[in-house]
Order: C-alpha cells, then sequence, then structure tokens
C-alpha cells in the first residue's frame, strides 16, 4: 500500500484514502467541436504508459477530495513530488536529482 | 530433435536421461531475418512457430529482454475460456479453445490443455441479465456456454456456498464445459522448441531498444543490446511493455500497464473440480495439478512496471474466496506474485496491422491473454505472413479508438475476464 | 521419560507432560515441545511421505523451513488444517495430529511404487508423454495426474475460528529477536524510539535458544537473553512472539501474522485465532538470521537425516536427542558443535566425516579429546534404510577421485553444507543482492527502502559479530531517523563462529545418473533433474526452477534454491549470479487465509447500505435484491404470493389507486454556486439555462466518448442551485467524474459540488390517488396540477417534516416523489402508509418499478444501455441540446463509427403470439433458419409480464432498430423460435394523460 502526500491537506496518508485519476497534464480541448478524430482519439485514450517517472493524477477521494498531481516512478512505485493542480509539470531532473540524494543505500 | 513419447521417455530412463537435446538452443542474433518478434512470451514464440510451419517463413528471431516465457504467460493464472460476448471476440477466443485442443499433438509438446470447465457465477440481477446475453449470444455463435441452477452450479463445484444469506448469494452461474487450464509454461516451451526446430532463432537477455523506420517510413529492424538486427517486419508482442518499444517507432498506443497479483494456496489432495470466477466479487480459482489452489485477483488502481502490488487487493480476494468457499478459510497462501498486464480502453486487445509499413502489433490483453495464446498467434502469424488481416483479428485495430468501433466487453459484462 | 528426553535439558518444562496424538497412537511429550520434538523424544523420525515418489521422510529442520515433517493438526470440528510443519507446532493436551500423502499407512505406501520406477519420473516427464491417443487424455491421463496431486487433505468444514487485524505505526520494526534483532532493538529503544521487535518462534532469541554455551558480557547466553528481554520490556518494546513478518511491502509496509491459539490446550473463546498486523515502521531492521544447507548426496533424504544445526536446537531448546549413534557429515565447523553437544548428551557420534581435507585444527583436536573418529576429505556416496537410516555411505576423495567405500551405521545422520542469510523480506522490497564469492551466498546490495540488514543476513558468523552488528545497525536505524545512538559491543565467550565450503551434489564413485540425491525434498527434485533441466535448455534459474519444480514446495525453496542455484550453474558452466536467483515472494511462510481475511467475512464481507425504510420493508416480509452495495426492497409477497403474483399485484394496485416506493438509493447532488447553471450545460447533455427555478428536467449525462454514462431527473430549486439525482450505482462515479472536470478542466466556475444521497430518504408516490394521499399532508405548498405541475420541484414540509418535493413520474402515473431529512425517513414512510390504508395504498419494490417504468419506455441505464450506447442510439436524442457550443461526450458523438449506419437502437418488442415473455438477454436475429454461427443483429434488454398491456412487452437494442418499426424478428431460442414485430418503446398510455390528473 502506497503512501501518498495530499498537496492540499499537506499530509502522507495510506493509498486507501487516495483514488488514481490516471495520466497528468492531458487538458481537454478548449473547443472539442474544433478538433478532429485523431486528436479526439488522443484526447481519449493515448497515454504515455512510461516506465519511470510518470505524471499522474490521484484524488483524495476519502480526505480533502481534492485532485492534484503526481510524479511516481513506475518501475519502483516511489512518489518523486506531488503538487496541486493547475500548477506547472515539475522539473523531472531536480526531481531525480532530489530523488538520488534519498535513496536508502547511499 | 527427440520426438516426445512414452517410448522415447522409457528409453531415456534406460539411458539414466542422459540423451535428451536442448529444447531449443540458445541463439545468438543474426544480422538480418525475414521476420522479428519482440516479445518471447506465449503469444511471441507461438506467432514465430505459427510462421514457420504454415506459412514457411523460417528466417524469423524471437527476442526477449529477459527470458522466455518470463513474463506473463508465467505469471498468470492458466484460465482457458470462450465464451465472450461480441461476435468479434467469441471468434477470436474460440479459436484460440480450437487450437489449444490439439496443441499438445500438435507441438509434441503436453501442455496439459485440461476441459474442467469454467464456472462464472451470476449474483444479482444485473449478473443474470447478463449472463444470459452471453448464454445466448454464444449459443447462436456455436460457442459451449449453458446456465445453471445454484444447485447445479453445487453439484459441478461441491465447494460452493449456495446459502441464500451470502452477502453476495449465488443466484446461478454461466458454464462453458470446454474451458479449462493449461500448464502455462509449457505452452512457452512446448512453442519454443517447436519453432527452433523449424529453424527460429530465440535470443534471449536481448532488450529491444528501438525499431528503425526507412525514410519511406517503412520498418528496418531493431536495435538491440546486441546490436542492429534488420527486418522489414517487426511484430511486437512485449504485452506490459509493448507502450515502451512502440513508441520508439513513433507509434503512441492506447494502453495502461497494470500490476496484477495471482496466488497459490498449500498444496492439497484435489477437492477443487473445475475454474470458478466471480466478477462481482472479484476472484478466480481453479486447482493447479500439483494440488494449489490457484487464485487471481484485480488489478491495483494505479499503473506500474514494479510487479509488486499491495496487500489491500490481496486480502480482499482471498476475502472473496473464503465467502464463496468457506471451506478454504484455514488453507495457506504459499505464494504470491505479480505481473504487468496491458490494458486497452475497451479490454479488447489490439491484434495485426499497425500504420507504420513492417510494423505488427499483438497487445492490450488485459488479464485475458494467456486463454488467447494460440489464436492470438495463430492469426497474427497469418497477418505477418500475408500483410493484410485475418478474418477473425480484422475487428482487433488500433483505428477503432479513432473510429469508436470499440469492442467492450468491459462495458457490457460489467468486467471482462 | 522417553528414551530420547534428556532430563533437565533444554526450555520445555520437564515436569508439565503434555499428551497428543500422531496417527491415531497418543504420545508423550512436555509442554514448550513442537510435535516434531516430542515425536523425536519418542523415537519416532518418520513423519511424512515426499510428493513424487512417497518416500518415507521425518524432519530435517527444527524451525519453520521445515519440508518433509508436515502434517495434519485438529482441534474438533471444523477446526482441521493440513500441511502444518510438525516442527513448528506446539503441543497441547489432546491435539490431533495426522501424516499425509500415504494409502493406506505411512509405514506402508502404495503410491512408493512411483519411486521404483524414478527414472522415468524425471523432471518434466509429463510433457512429454501422455499425449497418444488423444482420447485418452480427458478419460485416463489427466484423471490420473490430477488425482495424484496434494499433500494434505482439505478442510471440508466452515471455519468456526475468528481472525482479527490490526494497524501499527512504529519508528523501527525489527523483524528476528535472534542476537541481532535483540542488540538492534535496544539501541533504537535507548534512542527514545518506539520500537517493535516480532520473531516467529514461541520466545525471543533466535540462535541463543540452540547455543546456552555461549557467555555474553560475562553472563551465561540465557540469563543474558532474560535481562536483555526485561530491559527491552522496560524501554518499553513491544516485543511479538509467534508473529511472523510474511511481506514487505511499499514503503515500509510490513504484514505480521501473529498466532494467537494454535498453541493454547483451551483458547478463550473470544480470542481470534490469528491477527494480521499491518505496520508502518520507519525504519525496518531485518534480522532473520540464516539458514543451514543440507548437503546433496545419493540418500540424503532418509527419516534420521537431519541438518546438524537443527539436531543442535533440539538438544538445547527442547532437551531431545535425535538418535544413539550418529554421524555427521560436513561442509562446515557449525555441524562439529552439533556433534560435541550430542556427545556430551550421550548420543554416540560415530564419525565426524568432513569433506575438506583439512578442517579446522581446534576442532579436530577436541573430537579427538572425546574419541570422535574424524574423516576429513571424505564424501558421503549413499545411505541405507527404509523408514529410518541404518548407515551412511563415505569414501576417501584423493585429487578428485573418489575411493573405496566404507560404510558406517548410525541412526541418525547430520549433515551441513553452510548456511544462507535469510532475505527474504528484503527480496519482497525489490532490493538487489550480489554473490559473494568467499562466502558462497547472495548478499544484500542496493537498499530500496528504509531498512537495515543486521547479523547474518549479511553474512556475519557468530553470536558476538551478530550482537554487534544489531548495535550497529539499530544505531543506524537511529541515525537515519535524526537521533543519535552510542554503538555498543559486547564480547562474547564459548562463541561459535566459523567457516566452511561450499558443494554441488557430493563427488561419488558410483553412477551419478541414479543417484537420489534430493534437493528440493518435499517435491522430490534431485540434482540429476537439475542437470537434466540444463540439458533440455533450460538456461536460467527460474526456467530450471518451474521446469523441475525445485524451490516450490511449501518451503517456497528454504532448503532448496541455494543448492538448486550451485548445481544449475555448474552444469552450465556460469557464475551463479549469471543464472540468476529466483525471487522470493511474499508470504515469508505459508499464512492462513482467514488471517488475510480477517473481519471481511459474512455480512462484513462487504459493507450492506440500507435505507432508513430498510427495517420496515424487512418487518413486511419484503425480499430483498443487492444492487450494487446496497440492498433494496424487491417486492412484497403477501401469504401464498410467488415473486410473479407479488409484482403483478403490486402493478395492478399502483395503477389503479395508489403504491409508495422507497427511492432512498437513488443518488443526489447538490450543486450550487454562480456558475451552476453553466456547470450543468457543460456536463449534461441538455440545456439548462432555460429551466426555471422550480421545475425539472431530466438529464442525460455522457462520458467524453459519447456514450450514456448516468441518467435522472434534475431539478432547479434556485438560479444558483440543482438538485441532481443519479442511478443508485452510479452515484459516486458521477459525484467523481463532476468533481474531475470541475477542478481540473474548469476550475475557473464558481460551483460547489455536494453528496446528498443519505442526507434524503426519498419515498415516491404513484398512483390515481397520490395526491389525494398527499396533498392533506404538505404545507406551505399548493400541490394542485395547476400550481404544481408535472416536472416541478419545491421545497416545503409534509407531515411536519422539511421536505423537497418533486412532482415527477417515472411511472406514467400521476407522481410525487417526497425527501425528506433520512432520520425522518421511516417516520413518515409509516405516517403515509396508515394514512394510505383508504386509498389501498400498496408498498412495491424495484422489480415492479422496473415493470412500470417499462411500460412507459423510460430505460435503466446499465440494463437497456451498456456502456455501448449513444442517446440517440437509445431514442433520447431529443435530451442532447443541438446549440450548445459543447458538453462532456459532444465531440465524440460525432466520431464515424457513432454516426454510422446500422447502429443499435433502443425498440420495443412484442411477439407475435402475444403470450410468450422473451428472456432478458435473448438474442435477435433477422433469418432464423441460416447456419450457426449466426448473424445476430441484437438482443433483449428489457423483458415484463404487462398487466397494462395485457401481454408481455420487451425493450431491445437493435442494428437500425428505429428505422424498422412493423417489422418481423426472430429470437431463438433452444427449443424454439419465437417470432416478434419491432415498435415504439412505449406501451401505455402514449399521451400521458395519466400524469396529468
Amino acid at each position: 500500500m502506497l503512501l501518498i502526500h495530499c498537496p492540499y491537506c499537506d499530509e502522507t496518508l495510506p493509498e486507501l484514502e487516495f483514488t488514481y485519476g490516471g495520466e497528468a497534464h492531458i487538458a481537454r480541448p478548449e473547443n472539442p467541436a474544433d478538433k478532429t478524430d485523431d486528436e479526439w482519439r488522443d484526447f481519449l485514450f493515448i497515454r504515455t504508459n512510461v516506465k519511470g517517472p510518470h505524471f499522474e493524477r490521484w484524488r483524495h477521494a476519502h480526505g480533502c477530495g481534492r485532485f492534484f498531481n503526481a510524479v511516481r516512478d513506475t518501475v519502483s512505485d516511489r512518489f518523486l513530488t506531488t503538487y496541486k493542480a493547475g500548477e506547472p509539470r515539475p522539473d523531472l531532473a531536480v526531481l531525480l536529482e532530489d530523488a538520488a540524494k534519498k535513496e536508502p543505500s547511499k | 530433435m527427440t520426438h516426445f513419447s512414452a517410448l522415447s521417455l522409457l528409453k531415456n530412463a534406460l539411458t539414466g536421461q542422459k540423451n535428451w537435446q536442448a529444447q531449443w538452443p540458445d541463439s545468438q542474433p543474426k544480422a538480418e531475418y525475414d521476420v522479428v518478434i519482440v516479445g518471447a512470451g506465449g503469444h511471441g514464440l507461438g506467432a514465430a512457430y505459427y510462421l514457420a510451419k504454415e506459412h514457411g517463413i523460417t528466417n524469423v528471431a524471437v527476442i526477449d529482454k529477459g527470458w522466455l516465457g518470463g513474463g506473463n504467460t508465467g505469471r498468470n493464472t492458466t484460465i482457458i475460456r470462450s465464451n465472450y460476448l461480441y461476435d468479434e471476440s467469441a471468434r477470436l477466443y474460440d479459436h484460440a479453445v480450437d487450437l489449444w485442443e490439439g496443441l499438445s499433438q500438435d507441438l509434441n509438446y503436453n501442455v496439459m490443455f485440461s476441459r474442467r470447465g469454467v464456472l462464472m457465477l451470476a449474483h444479482n440481477v444485473h449478473d443474470v441479465q447478463s449472463f444470459q446475453r452471453h448464454i445466448h449470444s454464444n449459443r447462436l455463435n456455436g460457442v459451449d456456454n449453458r446456465w445453471l441452477t445454484p444447485e447445479e452450479a453445487k453439484e459441478f463445484c461441491p465447494p460452493l456456498n449456495i446459502s441464500p444469506n451470502a452477502r453476495y448469494p449465488v443466484v446461478g452461474a454461466a458454464l462453458q464445459m470446454r474451458a479449462g487450464t493449461a500448464r502455462h509454461d509449457a505452452v512457452a516451451w512446448g512453442y519454443a522448441r517447436g519453432a527452433s526446430q523449424r529453424g527460429v532463432d530465440i535470443i534471449q537477455n536481448c532488450p529491444v531498444t528501438a525499431i528503425r523506420r526507412g525514410p519511406d517510413g517503412a520498418v528496418e529492424g531493431v536495435e538491440t543490446a546486441k546490436g542492429f538486427i534488420r527486418a522489414k517486419k517487426v511484430a511486437v508482442s512485449a504485452a506490459g511493455h509493448t507502450s515502451v518499444v512502440m513508441e520508439t517507432a513513433g507509434v503512441r498506443m492506447p494502453l495502461e500497464s497494470y500490476p496484477l497479483q495471482a496466488l497459490v494456496s498449500e498444496p492439497v489432495k484435489p477437492i477443487f473440480p473445475c475454474v470458478v470466477m466471480s466478477n462481482t466479487v472479484h476472484a478466480y480459482i481453479s486447482q493447479s495439478d500439483k494440488g494449489e489452489l490457484v487464485i487471481g485477483s484485480g488489478t491495483d488502481q494505479y499503473t506500474s512496471y514494479s510487479q509488486r502490488g499491495g496487500l489491500p487487493l490481496i486480502e480482499h480476494t482471498v476475502a472473496a474466496i473464503c465467502e464463496i468457499f468457506p471451506i478454504f478459510n484455514r488453507m495457506r497462501m504459499l505464494r504470491k506474485w505479480g505481473g504487468i498486464v496491458d490494458v486497452t480502453p475497451d479490454r479488447s486487445p489490439i491484434l495485426g496491422m499497425t500504420p507504420v509499413p513492417g510494423l505488427y502489433v499483438n497487445c492490450g490483453w488485459g488479464t485475458g491473454g494467456f486463454k488467447a495464446t494460440p489464436g492470438a498467434a495463430h492469426t497474427l502469424a497469418w497477418t505477418v505472413a500475408k500483410g493484410t488481416p485475418h478474418d477473425i483479428n480484422a475487428p482487433f485495430t488500433l483505428d477503432r479508438f479513432r473510429t469508436g468501433r470499440l469492442i467492450d466487453e468491459a462495458a457490457a459484462a460489467a468486467v471482462a475476464h | 521419560m522417553t528414551a530420547f528426553r534428556v532430563p533437565g535439558r533444554g526450555r520445555v518444562l520437564h515436569n508439565r507432560p503434555v499428551s497428543f496424538t500422531f496417527d491415531g497412537d497418543t504420545y508423550q511429550g512436555l509442554e514448550g515441545d513442537t510435535v516434531a520434538s516430542a515425536l523425536i523424544a519418542n523415537g519416532v523420525h518418520l513423519m511424512g511421505r515426499s510428493f513424487k515418489y512417497h518416500r518415507p521422510r521425518g524432519p530435517i529442520a527444527a524451525g519453520s523451513e521445515e519440508p518433509n515433517a508436515l502434517i495434519g493438526t485438529r482441534r474438533g470440528k471444523g477446526r482441521f488444517e493440513p500441511n502444518t510443519r510438525a516442527t513448528v507446532q506446539e503441543i497441547w493436551n489432546g491435539l490431533e495430529t495426522n501424516s499425509q500423502n500415504k494409502y493406506p499407512s505411512l509405514k506402508f505406501d502404495i503410491g512408493a511404487i512411483n519411486d521404483r520406477l524414478y527414472m522415468l519420473f524425471s523432471a518434466g516427464f509429463y510433457y512429454k508423454t501422455f499425449m497418444w491417443p488423444r482420447s485418452f487424455w480427458d478419460k485416463v491421463y489427466e484423471p490420473f495426474i490430477r488425482a495424484a496431486a496434494g499433500l494434505g487433505v482439505s478442510p471440508t468444514e466452515p471455519d468456526p475460528d475468528n481472525y482479527a487485524s490490526r494497524y501499527l505505526h512504529t519508528d523501527v520494526l525489527v523483524v528476528g529477536a535472534g542476537p541481532a534483532g535483540l542488540a538492534a532493538a535496544r539501541a533504537a529503544a535507548e534512542a527514545g524510539l518506539r520500537v517493535t521487535l516480532v520473531d516467529e518462534n514461541a520466545e525471543p532469541g533466535g540462535t541463543l535458544l540452540s547455543e546456552p554455551q555461549a557467555k555474553i558480557d560475562g553472563k551465561p547466553a540465557w540469563d543474558w537473553l532474560e535481562s536483555e528481554i526485561d530491559a527491552l520490556i522496560d524501554l518499553g518494546v513491544r516485543i511479538m512472539t509467534r508473529t511472523t513478518a510474511i511481506g514487505y511491502y511499499h514503503q515500509n509496509m510490513i504484514g505480521l501474522c501473529q498466532k494467537l491459539t494454535d498453541h493454547l490446550e483451551k483458547p478463550a473463546a473470544s480470542t481470534p485465532r490469528e491477527r494480521m498486523w499491518r505496520v508502518r515502521a520507519k525504519q525496518v531492521i531485518l534480522a532473520q538470521g540464516a539458514l543451514e544447507k543440507p548437503l546433496v548426496f545419493d540418500g540424503n533424504d532418509r527419516p534420521g537425516v537431519m541438518l546438524a544445526g537443527s539436531a543442535q536446537t533440539y538438544l538445547n531448546r527442547y532437551g531431545v536427542r535425535v538418535g544413539n549413534n550418529t554421524v555427521v557429515v560436513t561442509s562446515h565447523d557449525s555441524a562439529w558443535y552439533a556433534a560435541f553437544d550430542l556427545a556430551s548428551a550421550g548420543t554416540r557420534i560415530e564419525a565426524i566425516v568432513d569433506t575438506r581435507p583439512a578442517p579446522n585444527a581446534d576442532l579436530v583436536k577436541q573430537a579427538a579429546a572425546r574419541g570422535i573418529t574424524v574423516f576429513a576429505g571424505y564424501t558421503a556416496t549413499g545411505t541405507s534404510g527404509r523408514l529410518r537410516i541404518k548407515s551412511v555411505r563415505i569414501n576417501k576423495v584423493d585429487n578428485g577421485r573418489v575411493m573405496a567405500a566404507q560404510t558406517l551405521a548410525c541412526d541418525s545422520l547430520l549433515v551441513c553444507g553452510g548456511w544462507t542469510p535469510s532475505l527474504h523480506l528484503f527480496s519482497h522490497t525489490k532490493g538487489t543482492l550480489k554473490w559473494d564469492d568467499q562466502s558462497q551466498t547472495f548478499l544484500p546490495d542496493r537498499i530500496t527502502e528504509d531498512c537495515q540488514i543486521a547479523g547474518a543476513g549479511r553474512g556475519l558468523w557468530g553470536i558476538e559479530a551478530a550482537l554487534n552488528d544489531g548495535f550497529a545497525m539499530g544505531a543506524a536505524a537511529v541515525k537515519a531517523l535524526g537521533k543519535t545512538a552510542n554503538i555498543k559491543t559486547l564480547s562474547v565467550a564459548d562463541d561459535r563462529p566459523g567457516s566452511g565450503t561450499s558443494h554441488t551434489e557430493l563427488p561419488t564413485d558410483l553412477d551419478a545418473g541414479k543417484a537420489r540425491a534430493f534437493v528440493d525434498y518435499q517435491n522430490d527434485v534431485t540434482a540429476k533433474d537439475l542437470r537434466l533441466a540444463v540439458r533440455e535448455g533450460m538456461r536460467s534459474i527460474e526456467h530450471v526452477k518451474r521446469y523441475t519444480t525445485n524451490g516450490m514446495a511449501t518451503d517456497q525453496g528454504k532448503m532448496s534454491n541455494i543448492n538448486g542455484l550451485n548445481i544449475a550453474a555448474d552444469a552450465l558452466g556460469k557464475k551463479q549470479p549469471e543464472v540468476g536467483l529466483t525471487t522470493f515472494r511474499p508470504p515469508y511462510t505459508p499464512t492462513t487465509f482467514g488471517a488475510f481475511v480477517g473481519y471481511h467475512k459474512g455480512d462484513h464481507f462487504e459493507v450492506t447500505r440500507k435505507t432508513p425504510i430498510d427495517s420496515w420493508a424487512e418487518e413486511n416480509r419484503a425480499v430483498f435484491e443487492p444492487v450494487s452495495l446496497w440492498r433494496r426492497a424487491w417486492y412484497f409477497p403477501k401469504d401464498g404470493e410467488d415473486m410473479d403474483a407479488a409484482v403483478r399485484r403490486e402493478c395492478r394496485e399502483t395503477r389503479k389507486s395508489l403504491g409508495m416506493f422507497d427511492a432512498s438509493t437513488l443518488g443526489k447532488i447538490e450543486v450550487v454556486g454562480p456558475d451552476a447553471v453553466e456547470f450543468m450545460n457543460r456536463m449534461y447533455t441538455n440545456p439548462w439555462t432555460k429551466l426555471a427555478p422550480g421545475r425539472t428536467r431530466y438529464g442525460l449525462l455522457l462520458g467524453d466518448d459519447g456514450y450514456i454514462r448516468d441518467d435522472g431527473v434534475i431539478g432547479r430549486l434556485s438560479d444558483d442551485r440543482f438538485h441532481i439525482t443519479t442511478t443508485t450505482g452510479g452515484a459516486a462515479r458521477v459525484l467523481n467524474m463532476m468533481e474531475d472536470y470541475l477542478q481540473t478542466e474548469w476550475p475557473d466556475l464558481k460551483v460547489w459540488l455536494t453528496s446528498t444521497t443519505e442526507q434524503w430518504a426519498t419515498i415516491a408516490l404513484n398512483g390515481p390517488n397520490a395526491r389525494n394521499l398527499l396533498a392533506p399532508f404538505v404545507e406551505g405548498l399548493d400541490i394542485s396540477d395547476e400550481a404544481f405541475p408535472h416536472m416541478s420541484i419545491a421545497e416545503c414540509s409534509v407531515a411536519g417534516f422539511p421536505a423537497r418535493l418533486f412532482r415527477v413520474s417515472f411511472t406514467g402515473e400521476l407522481g410525487f416523489e417526497v425527501n425528506v431529512p433520512a432520520r425522518h425517513g421511516r417516520a413518515l414512510w409509516e405516517t403515509l402508509f396508515a394514512a394510505g390504508q383508504k386509498y389501498d395504498i400498496c408498498p412495491y419494490g424495484t422489480e415492479t418499478m422496473h415493470v412500470l417504468r417499462a411500460e412507459k419506455g423510460f430505460i435503466i441505464v446499465g440494463q437497456d444501455t451498456d456502456g455501448t450506447v449513444t442517446p440517440y442510439d437509445a431514442g433520447a436524442g431529443w435530451a442532447v441540446g443541438k446549440n450548445k457550443p459543447d458538453f462532456v461526450g459532444m465531440r465524440a458523438l460525432n466520431r464515424p463509427d457513432l454516426t454510422a449506419e446500422g447502429r443499435k437502437q433502443l425498440v420495443g418488442l412484442l411477439t407475435d403470439d402475444g403470450v410468450s415473455k422473451l428472456e432478458e438477454g435473448a438474442q435477435i436475429v433477422l433469418d432464423p433458419n441460416q447456419p450457426i454461427p449466426m448473424k445476430m443483429v441484437g438482443h433483449v434488454t428489457s423483458s415484463y409480464h404487462s398487466d397494462a398491456a395485457g401481454r408481455p412487452i420487451a425493450l431491445a437494442l437493435i442494428e437500425g432498430g428505429h428505422g424498422k418499426t412493423g417489422e418481423t424478428v426472430y429470437i431463438p431460442m433452444p427449443d424454439r423460435t419465437i417470432r416478434a414485430t419491432i415498435t415504439g418503446t412505449v406501451f401505455y398510455d402514449p399521451e400521458n394523460a395519466r400524469l396529468k390528473l
């Protein structure tokens, strides 16, 4: 069971309080009617499914109810950071550097 | 290579088992193949086997980042059935069952396909409606599936608790008698042996780092840890890792990879005659030929390649099993493990052509890939050989996510497994 | 006193005899004994049969790693479990145990015929045969293979015991209470941290329990242990025994299974049998020690063959000698000490056979002093004895040549092939291991969780090294948590550090191809099986394991993995790390299902949601049905009525006069804020801007893929407030979806969403007399048709309760839905029911609700739609706001397949004979005479007998159905084909006259 930091509550809590919300930073197009079928498919279905640091959404469903974003390494399941919805993508290089410093075997 | 038979077994028994040969050689890559298959699971090895056997294409390499059969082929709960709702799915999975029935003889490798029957439990009115829809559809498609009352279900599977007072009482069941299980590792090994006998190279521990495309956009080959391998046709059959491999060819996939857990109990004498599935409480169970209860769980909620999976899900799965089969409460869990399943938005696979000339794909099986192994491999080989879709795999295009022509077993059945 | 018990020795209570049974015979043991130690004290080693060859077996170990001595254990009715390790199960008066996998008896087992055919039953033999003739598979071969399954027998009765579960947060969790674990706990506790120390054994101490000779800090080991435990308790350390750390999960969560009653003669009825702990620790210290390796040689599995360290444990911990005349075969110093201890206790040590040409000179000297014969540079090449070892065959090895054999008689044989660090939990974390050439073992390498490994797990041997490493690793954990610790050290006298060498199979002068040199005892995997697997092309340990089943027995490779790896590596001519190590998987030892289940059984398997009116329904003999997590009244049968009769009556009475229905499970969401109407416009297909406050509208919700997700009647209470209703099953999903769009796509909208599902009890009144009943109870509102027309909403009071009143109908009759605060739901229901008697009011359930709505062609999302249906398919195109710039799902409705010809569309269906009721789910064809597989054009989604229509009615999804009204279709059933005609979806009162009463 993962431990997840809710950036709104500023608390680290067990996964049972949260629901996963899929890949982050996939904005719904502003004017859907103008979009092609390909573009709409991309919005609906195409995911990076990255093996490594993954930008993703969680909802603190059994807490404050807020959606927020996270960067989690899908190989180790380790969270690199969480941040509020609407905030820009954090710099991955900085996150990885911080994570390396915190690696237990170091 | 030695033909396997009772006689060859006896002969070798008398000579101290010293004369068996390798079932497949561990090959080093050549510079060029007609077809390169990425991923040496049952699906990839099977496609190579059928390319060689049925299409005479033997200059084929199957490349894996690890050991053959080390992915989902060797990590699943081995359920085989074909009582799917939609015509497209029923045809694909029933084609697979047709092949399963003769697979041991075809491969000269006993994959122990056991037609012990798969019982799917209905727990509420919605389940009954859904199962009846399946049964009627299956009947008209020529697919075996029938309705059992709770009493009939218990007669078929005596450990079943059919008390009407259960939290999720059993109100009936759908039974596919032709369905069952098979020995998962033997499928990979049997295909590997059959393919290599026919000249296919199996290259293990050789990660494919990229698919290379030429100026015309067509596939030129694959970059690997052991260098570039030229091939005009590349088929990707890499399960949970498909997104990563396809991305290198510039094809973005509608896939997400989730952890899926399974477990076995300590072995006991035969007590459980069939396979039982309950989508409502999320549990799947059969008994292996070693005597272990083999139990499948659902996927964790988040995407992951970690093959770990959480404790809460396993607790729920075991609780579900003990709810339906209370006599197993004192049995013990022997081991649990995780796999990575690649899931499409409609829970149906993507099988066949891609927008890239020369690039083929077989992925998106979610939790249902093992049962389809021979069918998927057989039709993919056809498509790779001929460069056109096979009747059976034609509906399972990548394009359906653009047009909306989904084959949504999940939506239709609540959950597809 | 039994023959092999050493008076006064061990930690068992010599004045507390205990009697128990094994295979029906009664045996005496002592309090503190395990079944294995008590049986050995009685001279019994034969305790089981192996899986494949049914070979007679006795315990080879003294702990949870035991692969051979598996027994059934029973405590009265319902309390039986197979495959219990006799080496772990503590005895109590009345415990019943039995051996397994034998017929007719343990001593004479017909299945042992397999043992004679062992050359045939080589690894993977079943892949190569049983294929001809093909028809024999189902009837002959497969039943034969399946019948051979298993060791013990399954329980056959429901389990009467209870299991508990708990969460625990701790600063430091120490796994293993041997010297390293004790020291680590001490270091952490002294730094003021909350420490939890767990051990799978009945008491803490680990190896100290088997080595009383050691003197720690000048004190005898057991005295030191006692004072140390007291000190830990004083420091507030939580010490849990009989508690196994079963798995190491993400972010330092460890699952512990604590056994509470299996060792008790009379457990209190209230005590759970086991308790599952989910521990979240800031730091974990793994001090799990090491496991002894057997040596691999022909006949290394006979009853009486035992690991030397285990024999030492039986002697020192349980006061039991494993035999009278013993031979020791070893490649490691540790076994010598076992021999010395046994010799001191009166067992004759026939010889110590060391594979090393020049064993430790000091040990050789000590052996000589005790008069023990030593054979150095020897190999073991065979044993004899069917049910108990009688002799061992040994040979001198000279420059790799195996010389002439000699035979040593014995009744027990101690073996030791060295020790393997126990890194199972570490492996669960996906921490990596590194092969250490010097110790010929894997040691921890990259650590991925916040944990430390202490003692033998890091390849350190001896009590002093383990203790001091425990202090150091405890201090490391303290430091990691930002505190300071002094690193303490202790010196240990009479310690037994040692070294050894590692082997594959021992060399032999006999045909190695025929040797029965076991690696995995329980699964009967021999060295030659492993070599055969390699010969057949298995090149990774994972393949070898799966092909031979080595390491897949109930000990999960604790006895066999390393020996298997060494042999496979040798056969491949590779170093061990190139061949790999199979992944250890949870649980560490087999763990009772019930412990995972915990409280989640029976009614508590999953929560059952009940409405405020549920208790009334139960008292009034409702039959319930589960709908998502709810239970809902399905129908209310009167005496002698079956479901069909009850439902028909409920339908009739409702349409004739008045019915009442508990609609409280409907999801309800309050949408409030200045942008509420804009939000509604974006979420639902319908336009909302012009809906006046006080009015309601049927709303349709799609996903952005264009398919119907949910529906419900939505009321506008004021400009900035909507009351949404959703389907029963969809409530949580819909709210989550709305929150998602609101928070992440449209954060600029000033809207607040609140789930009010459980705040309101909802009573639906339907029928011509609905207003007549309701009106006298309503205050503050005129509910006449003129003042409060169909599709109105208002706040008022009903029977004195504050209420939200909808004029709405899901039946086609004059209808109202009264929402009152949930706590008043039952009171209002009873008030209305009592007052309704004069109208013959009829409480009805969900089935009648379904019939009544189907008669009017109202859809049920999830029944008449299935996740692939658009509003147009469902005939609800009228609910799509054509002039809106956007709403969820709008774009997708223009995708090619969603606008294609031939989509399945919802229609009505009437059977031509007027009496046949179609089956829900039945498939529809145009040509009933076509061969199978048939082309199906749709299916029946809803089907009921309708008294109002005077015939059965049905709804169906049919390809191009909207253009096929009046056409004939066929429904092929197993026994006949039913003809039906496509109609509209409204079967009753198409003019809606009854709504306006």
